[in-house]
């Protein structure tokens, strides 16, 4: 009997760990990753020829780090690894991609697991969207697979754990950071300690990123408003302004400004594949509806990692390999299930420590209903706050897709990931409905630009 | 219980034909209630591809194009939103000199309707149109043409009804239509119930359902369209280009609207999916249709596709919609079944339905299009047919 075809989209923690089950249980997964290498966005490589050890690259995960990419090396030879190739659409039980420019190949499959990963949560402000802004995750990769930073006098500005690592990243890679300024206020993380002591260690990992921006004079301010970031077109960023946790205005002259709100899922993939989503009332974002395995509402197709839920490279690695072994089971493919509850354990207290994430470093929702109309919230299309809030109340656009057809909200080359959350806020604001109401935008491939010059006929298909 | 709602006429489906009914029904001083299962536009309506275009239609349609245009050209004064709707020009590009006297003998007739098109080749159509590629020899242009935005058309129609008096509801999904005595009574899904001496079916390609449930039977078959459109890139195109050809694979169009990205559509039709009430577009025919874009236009193959669409029209055996007086029952009126080309009609189809229901005659030909062309074969289909009928849309 021929071999289950199994694909693995993503080559990051829940990725590798989900090929490597697999390939134990004896079979030869494809992976098809965007990435040039393994890694994921946690565990990015550096570009051949770039010599950075693995403490510098990854401090404390350093040893994760390793072990993931030796993992991955180690059955390289038993998987059919595709690097550099998107998944561009998925349809009934074929994935389809594109990679080198213009080859598309269609492969088919008996099980898809989506490890797609997570992008930067954000909130608009105004002057997001003046040169030398950037996303956390967008600054962290200039760091990490170019040894860049984004400017020469740089603050962050958000919320969420990846806020002080991507800082103290750059205070130990010898940036000028300026500040950390973040919306979260100090109760609420004191509040979230019973949750986050799921994970004493990473409790305390926190705590010591904290000490190093202390140690080198970084201003860490808790339970800002963020105000607007100066500047003008020609310059780029000047600066940020934001009220403080007492009420008093804050300014920093900076040329850059690092921006996120903890993370929000990769679920395109799963959209596409006709997922059903539902609405978790605390992150306030819609997810793709899982089982405790992975095992999505489409029939052959699982989710691992932060595409599914935010539970963090560990938790990624567990869910990868939980999604691994309920595609063997379901396939009825020998395996050593009995890994399985305590993988399953494992996510419940992930689980527990997102939970408490949330509370700690809430997303600031009120901030979106708060932004002046000329603030743009879709940057890729330029669309203002006050154009949304137009379009639900002169033209009915209360839905999100109807806003977006309306509006031209998330049409960009984004497709919504980065606007989509704070739209919804400001429609549902202006509408005066709650934010579940106003639904979410629906996929549409492709998953991200394809282009036009696309060939027709698929290259080699998976046998 | 509460009472029915009445009016003189009701509208089932919230398309760009049932919500320009609408307007131009209030315009007549007639009471109406549109019934719109969804939202208004949100189906075909608003995703077709937004061509006002008139070459190349089947010529007896022309008069109704021409009524139509002149509406696209007072969409501003007469909605106050003109939909982005431009007159720019609408050029279809020609391979072969086969085609091309195909289009001289079409520009030629087209001149006794009322359609002055223009035949460019040579220089001067390399000079007019520099974006073609080298393989098009030669095109046919139609100065009064153009485009609009179908995400904007069907909605702004609602949006005008409804200001005129016009009892526009959505979210609202017919269960059944029966005629009862001289009124015809329609029953929501979620309990209410509507009744006029008039209704217009205007369900697009659920229209189907409807008619065979007043024992008038079409042979209509439903499709998705392949749409999409790239990244923004300076505006330079301005007219709408498609292509004069007779395989079916060969037919794209695309049109560059101000903010600069390009919309395309054309080629092979995917299907539907009536359960999800949305169409999908297949990735083998947008791959095909974008080898079918570089061959006419081929530096559009150095822009990136940044999203595609589909929706669910009607198509008619005889590529003809279903519009006029029904056959069998009096009081019913259809406008359905538009096979993909109905978004320059739209205006044109509601202006002359309120007139029909309105005065009993149009001044506008639309016989051809008329249900009863599919009454003998139908018959031979059909048991026992009902004056009074119940259906679900």
């Amino acid at each position: 009997m021929a071999q289950p075809r199994v694909i693995v989209v993503g080559a990051g923690p829940a990725g590798v760990r989900c090929a490597q089950t697999l390939v134990a249980a004896g079979l030869t997964p494809t992976v098809v990753d965007e990435g040039r290498r393994d890694g994921g966005q946690i565990y990015r490589r550096q570009p051949e020829g770039f010599k950075r050890s693995y403490v510098n690259l990854y401090g404390s995960e350093a040893t994760k780090a390793q072990d993931l990419h030796r993992s991955f090396e180690a059955i390289r030879p038993k998987v059919d690894y595709r690097p550099e190739t998107l998944a561009w659409n998925v349809t009934a039980n074929k994935l389809h991609v594109v990679h080198d420019g213009n080859q598309t190949a269609t492969l088919p499959f008996d099980a898809l697991v989506v490890c797609s990963g997570a992008t930067d949560r954000l909130m608009p402000v105004e002057g997001w969207n003046l040169a030398g802004c950037y996303s956390l995750g967008g600054a962290q990769i200039a760091l990490k697979s170019q040894a860049c930073a984004i400017g020469r006098r740089v603050v962050f500005m958000g919320t969420g754990p990846l806020l002080y690592l991507v800082a103290s990243q750059y205070v130990q890679a010898g940036a000028t950071v300026l500040a950390v300024l973040d919306t979260s206020r100090f109760s609420q993380r004191v509040r979230a300690l019973p949750a986050l002591a799921a994970r004493p260690g990473l409790l305390l990992k926190g705590m010591t990123l904290n000490r190093i921006l202390r140690k080198a004079g970084v201003a860490v301010h808790s339970g800002i408003t963020p105000l607007r970031i100066t500047g003008a077109a020609s310059t780029g960023v000047q600066g940020v302004t934001v009220r403080s946790s007492v009420g008093s205005e804050l300014h920093f002259d900076c040329d850059a400004v690092a921006l996120g709100y903890h993370l929000r899922a990769e679920s395109q993939l799963a959209d596409l594949a006709r997922c059903e989503f539902q609405f978790d009332s605390e992150s306030r974002q819609w997810l793709p509806k899982i089982d405790r395995d992975g095992r999505s509402t489409t029939s052959g197709v699982y989710l691992a990692g932060d595409g599914a839920r935010i539970l963090g490279a560990d938790g990624a690695e567990a869910a990868g390999r939980l999604a691994a072994l309920a595609v063997l089971a379901d396939l009825g493919q020998p395996a050593s299930l009995d890994q399985m509850p305590k993988l399953r354990r494992t996510l419940d207290k992930m689980d527990r420590f997102r939970r408490g994430l949330i509370q700690a470093f809430p997303w600031p929702h009120a901030q979106a209903a708060a932004l002046p109309d000329a603030a743009v919230v879709c940057r890729c299309e330029t669309i203002t706050a006050g154009e949304l809030r137009r379009v639900v109340n002169d033209m009915g656009g209360s839905e999100m897709n109807r806003a977006k057809a309306f509006s031209r909200v998330g049409m960009g080359r984004c497709q919504g990931r980065f606007c989509g959350h704070a739209a919804a806020e400001v429609v549902a604001h202006a509408a005066g409905v709650p934010i579940e109401m106003v639904g979410r935008l629906r996929g549409q491939a492709p998953v991200k630009p394809l282009p036009m010059a696309a060939l027709e006929n698929p290259g080699a298909v998976n046998a | 219980m509460p009472e029915d709602l009445k009016a003189d006429v009701i509208v089932v489906g919230g398309g760009l034909m049932g919500a320009a009914s609408a307007f131009f029904l209030r315009k007549r001083g007639r009471s109406v209630i549109l019934l719109e299962r969804g939202l208004v536009g949100q189906q075909a309506s608003g995703v077709s591809f937004g061509n006002v275009r008139r070459q190349g239609r089947y010529l007896p349609q022309l008069p109704l194009a021409h009524r139509s245009r002149a509406i696209w050209g007072q969409t501003k004064e007469l909605l106050g939103d003109d939909a982005e709707f431009l007159v720019t020009g609408h050029v279809r590009g020609v391979y072969d000199e086969a085609q091309a006297a195909v289009v001289e003998k079409y520009a030629k007739d087209a001149r006794g309707w009322g359609l002055d098109l223009e035949l460019v080749g040579g220089r001067e159509f390399r000079r007019r149109f520099p974006f073609f590629g080298a393989n098009v020899i030669c095109g046919s242009y139609s100065p009064d043409d153009g485009h609009a935005n179908p995400r904007l058309a069907a909605p702004a129609f609602g949006r005008a009804a409804a200001r005129a008096g016009a009892r526009v509801i959505e979210n609202c999904e017919v269960l059944a239509i029966d005629k009862d005595g001289e009124d015809f009574r329609v029953q929501a899904v979620d309990g209410r119930t509507f009744r006029a001496p008039s209704a217009l079916i205007c369900a697009g390609a659920w229209g189907d359902k409807l008619s065979a449930a007043f024992g008038e039977p079409v042979p209509m078959t439903p499709h998705g369209p392949s749409m999409g459109v790239t990244e923004p890139v300076p505006y330079g195109i301005i007219p709408v280009v498609g292509v004069s050809t007779k395989v079916a694979h060969e037919v794209v169009y695309f049109r560059q609207v101000k903010r600069g990205n390009i919309v395309f559509g054309g080629g092979l039709r995917g299907p539907d999916y009536p359960d999800l009430k949305r169409a999908y577009v297949l990735p083998e025919n947008l791959r095909r249709q974008l080898r079918e874009l570089r061959r006419l236009a081929p530096e559009l193959g150095k822009l990136q596709v940044l999203r595609t669409w589909s929706g669910i029209e009607g198509y008619m055996r005889d590529e003809l919609p279903v519009m006029g007086p029904s056959g069998r029952v009096s009081g019913l009126y259809y406008a359905f079944g538009f096979c993909g080309h109905g978004f320059q009609l739209g205006p044109g189809v509601g202006d002359v339905m309120a007139e029909l229901i309105d005065t009993g005659v149009t001044t506008t030909p639309i016989e051809p299009f008329h249900i009863r062309r599919f009454a003998a074969s139908a018959a031979n289909a059909q048991t026992t047919p009902r004056a009074a009928a119940s259906a679900t849309a």
